[in-house]
C-alpha cells in the first residue's frame, strides 16, 4: 500500500498555509470530536480510547487508555501535556505545535474530560517562541468560541488550559521533571516509587502526562471511532505515526505513515518520503527512535516500523525520530556528538550518569583525535556495563531515571558494529575521515 | 524589598502569570522570560523582585534560573546566537557553520563580542532537523543555513532589518493570553458532581445502561 492512500489523522491540515487557524480548522471538521465526546459520558470516552490502543507517542509507548485508569480517585486530577520535544532529531510536536494548535487544544480538552480535569497545562519546550504564539492565539480563539474555559459547547464542563514554557533543559521531558520545572523548580527527575504521576504528580496530585502528538490523535479517534483507527497498523502498534526523518536522506522532514505496514526502507527510500540517500551512497547505519536508542545496520531496514517489532530487535521506535548516517560518517565521531550531549543535559544527581558520561566524552574525543589507546574500547564497555548492567534494552535502572542507562546505546552500537573503525583511529593516530 | 525594577507593563504581566497557578512558584520560569525581555539577562535586581513575586529567596531563584539554558545569570549580547550542532546538523555541516560563525563574528563559542552586540553559542538540538543545519537568533528559528547565508543573517541583524521578527533580547511571545478561569476546588467538585448526575439521568433516559 502506498502511504498516500492512508489517512492522514494528525497532518490533515498541513498542506494549508493558514492551518492554525480556527477558520481553518472549523471549515475542517475541527472540534467536531470534542463535540461527540461531551455528549458521552467521561468513562466511555475513556473507554473508547482504550480500545484503540494508543500508544504513547511520547518515547516510553505506554497505552494512553491505561495510564488513563490509573489515575488515583478522588482528588481532581491534572492534565500535563509534554511539548518539550528536546530529543535529539525529534522534531515532530513542533510541527503540530505550530501548524495544528486547535487539534492539539481539542485533543487535550477531550483527554481533560474523559479524566475530568480542572486544569491543564501545556509545557512547551522554550525554544519554540512561534509555537508558543500560535498556540496562546490559538487557545484565545478556543476560549472565544466556547471550547475552552467555562461550560464548554454547554456541556456544564469547564477546563482551564495554560500554556507553561520552558527554558532549555533536555531532562525536563523526562515527565518527572517536566512535573518539577512546573512547580518552578530544577528540571530534577523525581526519585521512584511512586511510580507513575497519575498516583502523585503535579503538586503532589493526581496527573496525567501525555505527549503532544498523542492528544492530538484524539478528535480524529473521537469522530471515527476506535473501529477505524484500529483498522490501521497491526498488533499493538495501531494507526498511524509521526517520523521525524533527518541526517543523509533527500527530503529530511516529518512523515505521517501506517504503523507496521511501513518498514525503515520506505521511510528512507519512497520517493514521497524520505527520497533515498544522496550522491547514490550507502546506509551505513540508521537510529530508530532517538538518540537514546541502540542503532540498526542496513541489514534491518526492511524492519517495519512498530513499536514491537523494533523491540524484538533490541532498540525503540522511541521517540519516532529516524537518523541516517551514509558510508561517509565517521560513527566514532558519531557517537562522541551523542555522548557530549548526554554529558551536558545528565541533571547530575545521580553519579554513575554525571560521572560516567564526562568519562565516556572523554575517551571518545580521545579516540577521535587519533591519541586512543587499544584498551579504550573495552574502557568505554566497561563504563558503559557500570550505567547499563548487561548492555539489555529496555536497560536496567541503575539511577532515577532512564537518561543514564541510555548513554551506552550509541557507544555499544558503535563498537558493535564498527569495531575495526575505532580501532582504525587507534592505530592511524587519527580519524580516516578527517 | 526591591521595587520597580520591572516595567509597569512587565510587572502587571509578571502577577498575571501569578495568578494562573495554583501555586505562585510555577510562574518563576515565565516571569524569567519576562525579564530577560526587558534586560536580556536577569539582573540582580530583576532576581530580588521575582523572588518577592513568587514568594522565594533571591537564591532560590538563581538556584533554580542557573539550570536552564535559555535563562542567563550574566550579560549577554543583543542577539544571542545559537547555533545547533547535535547529530542531524552535525550530519550536514554543522561544526563547519560555527567555526565560519566563530570566525565572522571573532568570538569564540559561548563568547559575546567586544561591542556586546551577538553572544554566540553552541547549541543541543532545537527541534527543526528537516532544515539542518539551524541555528536560532533570540529564540526564531533560520535554517538551511550556509556560510553565505550566516553572513546575510548577520549582516541583516546589524543593519537592524530584522528588528520586527527578531527584536534585540527576544520577546518569547508576542501573544497575550486573553481568557482562561481559575476556579477554586471546591466549584469544581461541586460542577464535576452536577454533571456527573446530569449526564447519568441523560443516559437513564435514554435507556443506556452502559454507566
Ligand atoms: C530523558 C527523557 C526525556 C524525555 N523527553 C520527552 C519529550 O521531550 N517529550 C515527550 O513527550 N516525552 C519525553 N519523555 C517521555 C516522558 O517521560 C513520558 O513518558 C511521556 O511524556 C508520556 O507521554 P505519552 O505516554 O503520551 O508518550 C522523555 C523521557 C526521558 C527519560
Ligand atoms: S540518570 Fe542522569 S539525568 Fe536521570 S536523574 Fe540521574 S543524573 Fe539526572
Amino acid at each position: 500500500m502506498s502511504p498516500a492512500s492512508v489517512p492522514r489523522i494528525v497532518t490533515s491540515r498541513l498542506g494549508y498555509e493558514d492551518s492554525h487557524t480556527l477558520e481553518r480548522y472549523l471549515s475542517s471538521g475541527g472540534y467536531e470530536g470534542l463535540r461527540k465526546a461531551l455528549t458521552m459520558h467521561p468513562e466511555q470516552v475513556a473507554a473508547e480510547v482504550d480500545a484503540v490502543s494508543l500508544l504513547g507517542r511520547g518515547g516510553a509507548g505506554f497505552p494512553a487508555g491505561r495510564k488513563w485508569s490509573m489515575l488515583r480517585k478522588g482528588p481532581v486530577p491534572y492534565l500535563v501535556v509534554n511539548g518539550d520535544e528536546s530529543e535529539p532529531a525529534t522534531f515532530k510536536d513542533h510541527l503540530l505545535i505550530e501548524r495544528d494548535p486547535h487539534q492539539l487544544i481539542e485533543g487535550i480538552v477531550i483527554c481533560a474530560y474523559a479524566i475530568q480535569a480542572a486544569q491543564a497545562f501545556l509545557y512547551i519546550r522554550g525554544e519554540f517562541a512561534l509555537g508558543l504564539e500560535r498556540v496562546t492565539a490559538a487557545l484565545n480563539d478556543a476560549y472565544e468560541h466556547g471550547a475552552v474555559g467555562r461550560d464548554i459547547f454547554g456541556s456544564g464542563f469547564s477546563l482551564d488550559v495554560v500554556v507553561h514554557p520552558g527554558a532549555g533543559a533536555y531532562i525536563c521531558g523526562e515527565e518527572t521533571a517536566l512535573l518539577e520545572s512546573l512547580e518552578g523548580k530544577r528540571g530534577f527527575p523525581r526519585i521512584k516509587p511512586p511510580y507513575f504521576p497519575a498516583a502523585v504528580g503535579l503538586f503532589g496530585e493526581p496527573t496525567v502526562v501525555n505527549n503532544v502528538e498523542t492528544l492530538s490523535n484524539l478528535p480524529w479517534v473521537m469522530v471515527n471511532g476506535s473501529a477505524a483507527f484500529t483498522a490501521l497498523g497491526a498488533g499493538r502498534s495501531t494507526g498511524t505515526r509521526l517520523f521525524a526523518l533527518s541526517g543523509h536522506v533527500h527530503n529530511p522532514g516529518v512523515y505521517e505513515v501506517e504503523m507496521v505496514k511501513t518498514t525503515f526502507r520506505n521511510l528512507v527510500f519512497d520517493a514521497e518520503l524520505g527520497g533515498g540517500v544522496p550522491g547514490g551512497r550507502q546506509v551505513k547505519a540508521l537510529i530508530p527512535g532517538g538518540v537514546s536508542a541502540p542503532w540498526f545496520g542496513p541489514d534491518l531496514l526492511d524492519l517495519p516500523l512498530g513499536q514491537d517489532e523494533v523491540a524484538d530487535k533490541g532498540s525503540m521506535l522511541g521517540s519516532g525520530s529516524v537518523v541516517v548516517m551514509d558510508d561517509t560518517t565517521c560513527t566514532v565521531r558519531a557517537a562522541w556528538r551523542i555522548t557530549r550531549f548526554f554529558r551536558r543535559e545528565s541533571c547530575g544527581q545521580c553519579t554513575p550518569c554525571r560521572e560516567g558520561s564526562g568519562w565516556l566524552e572523554r575517551i571518545l574525543l580521545r579516540i577521535e583525535s587519533g591519541s586512543g589507546r587499544e584498551s579504550d574500547l573495552d574502557l568505554l564497555m566497561d563504563v558503559c556495563d557500570n550505567l547499563s548492567p548487561g548492555l539489555a534494552w529496555p536497560p536496567q535502572q541503575t539511577t532515577i531515571c532512564v537518561l543514564g542507562p541510555s548513554i551506552p546505546s550509541s557507544i555499544a552500537s558503535g563498537i558493535r558494529m564498527f569495531r575495526d573503525e575505532f580501532l582504525v583511529h587507534v592505530k592511524d593516530g587519527r580519524c580516516p575521515y578527517a | 524589598m526591591t521595587i520597580g525594577h520591572l516595567s509597569d507593563e512587565a510587572r502587571r504581566r509578571a502577577e498575571e502569570l501569578v495568578a494562573l497557578y495554583p501555586h505562585p512558584r510555577s510562574a518563576l520560569i515565565p516571569i524569567c522570560h519576562l525579564a530577560q525581555e526587558q534586560d536580556g539577562w536577569l539582573t540582580p535586581e530583576a532576581i530580588a523582585e521575582i523572588a518577592e513575586l513568587v514568594g522565594l529567596a533571591p537564591a532560590e531563584v538563581v538556584g533554580t534560573a542557573t539550570f536552564y539554558d535559555m535563562l542567563h545569570t550574566e550579560p549577554v549580547g543583543r542577539y544571542v546566537i545559537t547555533v545547533c550542532t547535535n547529530i542531524a546538523c552535525m550530519l550536514r555541516g554543522a561544526y563547519e557553520l560555527l567555526e565560519h560563525a566563530e570566525d565572522r563574528l571573532e568570538v569564540r563559542s559561548g563568547g559575546t563580542t567586544a561591542d556586546g552586540t551577538f553572544t554566540l553559542e553552541e547549541a543541543e538540538c532545537l527541534a527543526d532537523c528537516g532544515v539542518a543545519p539551524v541555528c536560532q537568533v533570540n529564540h526564531r528559528f533560520f535554517g538551511n543555513l550556509s556560510p553565505a547565508s550566516f553572513d546575510t543573517l548577520v549582516e541583516d541583524l546589524r543593519a537592524g532589518r530584522l528588528d520586527g521578527e527578531v527584536p534585540p533580547h527576544g520577546t518569547l511571545v508576542r501573544v497575550r493570553r486573553q481568557g482562561g478561569l481559575r476556579v477554586d476546588p471546591e466549584t469544581v467538585t461541586t460542577e464535576r458532581r452536577q454533571m456527573a448526575e446530569a449526564i447519568a439521568s441523560r443516559a437513564e433516559a435514554s435507556g443506556d445502561s452502559q454507566t
